[in-house]
């Protein structure tokens, strides 16, 4: 076996047991990266030297028994986590020449771990896109088919995955941008509750919305991520000290006597995908297999959290990416005349076509005269959503639904009309609506042998049920053993 | 409701962004493709409805008025388009 292909749990029993260096595995994904990054570019910022001192070190600590699961295992963070002394670009050429003098929370602990950070991973600009096509860098095709798009915004961190360019990876997720590539790329990914992982040291794009999360090749992978990355953190107020279980404390009957919710607005959709809906079709029957009683189940508001979210989201944004004017930090114009129009100068050049097409949307929805119409409109569906969720759990334990309507789409499918690209998101979007935690796993192929996922929903803090269920299904399926021909 | 290229221009006044007169045309157009479909909202009966900002809820937490660790000044200025190494230097503001 290649050891870039293990996981990071078998990866640590070998480097546990001795018979593996962390530098020869980081080595290993090094080699993996150059001969196939320039065919798919999942990677921005690549650290080799730093990747390999930080292995060396880790080798030390497991010769002197200090070892956590995550030590020495190289993982790929996505562009938008602050990485101290390493460039972070957000995909963004305002931020090309940007490195930050401090790490993100999940960094610091990433680092006490004694995990391996191989680079940064692209992404679509400041988070905003579902294809990673709106990097101002380049592109990222997916391992599975170079033609299409490995789903964004962590588009890079889902690629590098499902690509053995890294063990595991953090992504964030604001309207599915964890989920959505995920499974467009075969790959595990968490959305956890909002306020889970601190969001100390990760670029704001929603702050209401946004969570970092995990995705790995398997859920225990996940698991062991976010006992690492999870708990309260006092500089970020809307961290919640929510005591961090052993998310990797598994079980191996999470569906048994379980009621999974089937919402019919999600798998009756219109513009579902055949493959989709067959796959989803089988997942429920294999589920049902598993021991849980399947219940449909309605959230009403669903047709309306597309609407609701590009307001809400680009009114954040706006707000939040209001900071870039080239005062502090970031590439700064030129030929600017005064202050005013440096601002503007620096924005304009800096900004791709997608972030300044939300900066806009949000600034004329907050401004005076429409902010009731419009973002007042659009909260209020939010509580109502909420209630929708709450609603449903009273007669399920957890959700199950298609993560994206079709598998993944051409590079250049959707570019033309944002529109189109936004309602892909109409599965996702809703759990970040309503701060609860959503799962993505793989549960089949599509007929051009493109992967599909699954979503698992859960109530606030039920992360820990996500990943029960998640890897119960795992080990009774065989679609996240399945990888790229490459 | 649709939205005009004048008030495309002057929203992009206020967010400090500079659209030339074609990205200004594009713009207007999608935004209003976007905006058309956000009238979709108006079918919800939201009327009583509390607004949600945190679907999380939480007290805001609160500390001591005390110094902490922070940032070296070299820091913070290690990005600086422009610093005198001991502030970050901007074109006039005033006068």
């Amino acid at each position: 076996m290649n050891l870039y292909d293990l996981t990071i749990e078998e990866a640590h029993q070998r480097l546990v047991q001795g018979d593996l260096s962390a530098v020869t595995l980081t080595r290993a994904l090094l080699d993996r990266i150059e001969a196939v990054d320039p065919h798919i570019g999942a990677y921005i910022t690549l650290d080799a030297e730093g990747a390999l001192e930080q292995a060396g070190e880790a080798d030390r600590r497991i010769a002197a028994g200090h070892t956590t699961p995550l030590t020495g295992i190289p993982l790929g963070i996505k562009d938008v986590i602050c990485t101290k002394g390493l460039r972070t670009t957000c995909g963004s050429r305002l931020l090309e020449n940007f490195i930050p003098p401090y790490d993100a929370a999940v960094m610091e602990r990433l680092r006490e771990a004694g995990a391996v950070i191989l680079g940064k991973l692209n992404m679509d600009e400041f988070a905003m896109g579902s294809s990673t096509e709106n990097s101002a860098y380049h592109i990222t095709r997916n391992p599975w088919h170079p033609d299409h798009i490995p789903g964004g915004s962590s588009g890079g961190s889902a690629a590098a995955v499902a690509a053995g360019m890294c063990l595991g990876a953090l992504g964030s997720d604001t309207g599915g941008s964890i989920r959505q590539p995920a499974s467009h790329c075969g790959v595990a990914g968490l959305k956890p509750t909002y306020g889970r992982v601190s969001r100390y040291g990760l670029v704001a794009f929603a702050s209401s919305l946004d969570q970092i999360g995990p995705m790995s090749k398997s859920v225990r992978d996940c698991a062991l991520i976010m006992n690492v990355i999870s708990g309260h953190d006092k500089r970020d107020s809307t961290s919640v000290p929510e005591p961090v279980p052993n998310y990797a404390d598994l079980g191996d009957n999470g569906f048994r006597g379980l009621r999974v919710g089937l919402p019919r607005e999600y798998h009756q959709a219109d513009g579902l995908d055949p493959d989709v809906r067959q796959s989803m079709a089988s997942a429920i029957e294999t589920v049902r297999g598993l021991g849980a009683e399947t219940v449909e189940v309605s959230l009403p508001h669903t047709e309306f959290a597309v609407a609701a979210y590009y307001i809400i989201a680009p009114c954040e944004a706006s707000s939040n990416l209001a900071r870039y004017d080239g005062v502090r930090y970031g590439v700064r114009s030129r030929d600017h005349e005064d202050m005013l129009d440096m601002f503007r100068r620096t924005r304009t050049a800096g900004f791709g076509p997608e972030v300044q097409r939300r900066i806009i949307l949000g600034t004329y929805a907050l401004s005076a005269g429409y902010y009731d119409a419009y973002y007042g409109k659009a909260s209020q569906i939010r509580s109502l959503i909420i209630e929708d969720f709450r609603r449903a759990y009273e007669s399920c334990d957890v959700l199950l639904s298609p993560v994206a309507p079709t598998p993944a789409f051409k590079i250049g499918e959707k570019t033309d009309d944002p529109l189109t690209m936004y309602m892909s998101d109409v599965f996702t979007l809703s759990a970040n609506l309503a701060g609860i935690p959503g799962m993505a796993i793989p549960c089949g192929l599509s007929s051009n042998g493109l992967p599909i996922g699954l979503q698992i929903m859960g109530p606030h803090f039920s992360e820990d049920r996500l990943m029960n269920v998640a890897h119960h299904f795992e080990q009774h399926t065989d679609f996240h053993r399945q990888k790229p021909d490459l | 409701m649709s939205i005009t290229r004048e008030e495309v221009r002057h929203v992009a006044h206020l967010a400090r962004l500079d659209l030339a007169e074609d990205v200004l045309d594009k713009m207007a157009e999608q935004l209003d493709g976007i905006l058309g479909y956000m009238e979709t909202l108006n079918r919800v009966d939201t009327e009583g409805i509390t607004p949600t900002a945190h679907a999380v809820t939480l007290q805001t937490p609160m500390r001591e008025d005390e110094r902490r660790p922070h940032l070296k000044r070299e820091e913070a200025l290690a990005n600086a388009p422009e610093q005198d190494e001991e502030n970050f230097l901007v074109p006039k503001v005033i006068g």
